[in-house]
């Protein structure tokens, strides 16, 4: 067979590639997941250098923090004390609380909570295109991280696993514009649907149009999902705005500063499956 | 030594746009420097290191966006490919000129990045024209930016090695 003439070899190389490309997306949305191998490769050798990356500049980093710029550092150890003290006297006040609910529990016979089992992680690179909001963590498949597992920080809801590499994994922030997580206003208990919207805000659909709800209002994980657990803040209520006669839409603000992700929790058990119907809440 | 050039920029450009992210915060981050690197790339290296260097790249954002992949790889292709075409048919050394193929490669790169979301059902911004103006912008810069560092470093030794010599050319007329 002949050899395609060298003129036109760029552009049968171009067709082939778009062919690739075509061939490899249909796959996926014929599976509905992605091509294991070739994506685990192609994020394993990527992650392993932003390791390496972030290892220098938090190197540097740490010297300056630790050595260089020191201002300042009695006035924030003084402020960290008595942060210290009102929270533990927080910490005593919700164990009473604590205490109290599971007391009722018992007498309503429901079951006991899991302990969460979380595994900390360190944010070692942020997301490397502008049309994903993701970041990677220096926890991977080792440290018992899997896909679709939730990450949280001490404020609220961060987002979840996607993507898991040995010593490394990828998670897709709530305010990705593909992610989503069923939710409820923790005042009224009105459902619906918190959507990222790519820009760093959210907002919550297919909430009734009777719902009750009004700015300031918390807006929790309604544990409904498979993902996350009951509970979790996810952000409040900025506007509501009417969405046809049925529906009403409503931006909600994060409540996680994600600008400032330094780390994270993975939540590792219990396991993403609906904690109402664990609770016996919902009727089979 | 081009290959390994084409993935030593696309690399730096992944781990350079993941660091940036980091420190500067996530939703701020506006600039594409995938994108960046991939018409840099293009227009220095041909359109075959420019559609190889935007597979390489469009594929590693899609690995770690969480997203499908391909579909950053195939936009990110077909801006590398067009952009090599346009460096080899019209001269693209000015400022203006680079400003225009940065700014074009960045609309050619939504318009099939979105493109396929649509057709694939994935969300995409209701209105996504002012975003993309905003990138477009933000890559122009920054790749002009980048333009004029790798040109002025060379430049700017040899300057130096000619002054030096023009130097030392009058040490020795003193001298004798």
């Amino acid at each position: 067979m002949a050899l395609p003439d060298t003129r036109y070899r760029a552009r049968y190389l171009f067709g082939a590639v778009v062919v690739g490309h075509i061939l490899l997306i249909s796959a996926q949305v014929g599976s509905r997941s992605g091509p294991p191998l070739l994506q685990a490769g192609l994020m394993t050798a990527l992650t392993t250098t932003q390791r390496a990356a972030w290892a220098v500049v938090s190197g540097v980093r740490a010297v300056w923090d630790g050595y260089a710029y020191l201002r300042g550092t009695y006035a924030d150890n003084q402020r960290l004390s008595r942060e210290n003290t009102e929270l533990r006297v927080l910490i005593q006040q919700e164990r009473a609380n604590a205490r109290g609910t599971e007391e009722l529990r018992a007498l309503l016979g429901l079951r006991t909570r899991t302990p969460w089992t979380t595994a900390a992680a360190e944010v070692v690179a942020g997301s490397v295109s502008p049309n994903f909001q993701s970041i990677v963590l220096d926890k991977g498949r080792q440290d018992g991280v899997q896909r679709d597992m939730p990450v949280i920080n001490a404020i609220g809801v961060v987002g979840r696993v996607v993507v898991v590499a040995e010593r490394t994994s990828v998670v897709q922030l709530a305010i990705d514009r593909n992610a989503a997580a069923g939710c409820v206003i923790e005042r009224t208990g009105a459902q619906g649907i918190v959507l990222g919207n790519g820009d760093g805000s959210l907002r919550m659909e297919y909430l009734s149009a009777t719902a009750e709800m009004e700015r300031g209002d918390h807006v929790v994980t309604a544990g409904t999902d498979r993902v996350y657990p009951r509970g979790l803040l996810v952000g409040v209520v900025e506007r509501v705005d009417r969405n046809g006669p049925t529906f009403r839409s409503v931006i909600v603000r994060p409540a996680v500063d994600f600008s400032q992700l330094t780390s994270a929790l993975v939540l590792l058990a219990p396991a993403p499956v609906a904690s109402l119907a664990d609770d016996g809440l919902v009727v089979k | 030594m081009t290959a390994l050039r084409v993935v030593a920029a696309g690399v730096m450009a992944l781990v350079l746009q993941g660091l940036l992210t980091r420190l500067v915060g996530a939703p701020s981050m506006r600039v594409d420097l995938g994108l960046v690197a991939v018409v840099w790339i293009a227009l220095r290296f041909g359109r075959v290191p420019g559609l190889l260097g935007g597979t390489l790249v469009g594929l590693g954002q899609d690995a770690l966006g969480g997203g499908i992949l391909g579909l950053a790889g195939l936009a990110k292709s077909v801006a590398g490919f067009a952009t090599g075409i346009i460096g080899t048919q019209f001269i693209v050394t000015q400022t203006v000129s680079r400003l225009m193929v940065f700014v074009g490669a960045t609309l050619l790169h939504a318009l099939v990045f979105v493109g396929l979301s649509t057709l694939l059902g994935l969300k995409t911004p209701p209105d996504p024209s002012l975003d993309v103006a905003i990138q477009s912008l933000s890559n122009a810069v920054v790749g002009l930016f980048l333009f004029q560092v790798f040109e002025l470093t060379p430049g700017a030794r040899a300057l130096w090695r000619a002054r030096r010599e023009r130097l030392k050319r009058r040490q020795k007329r003193r001298y004798h």
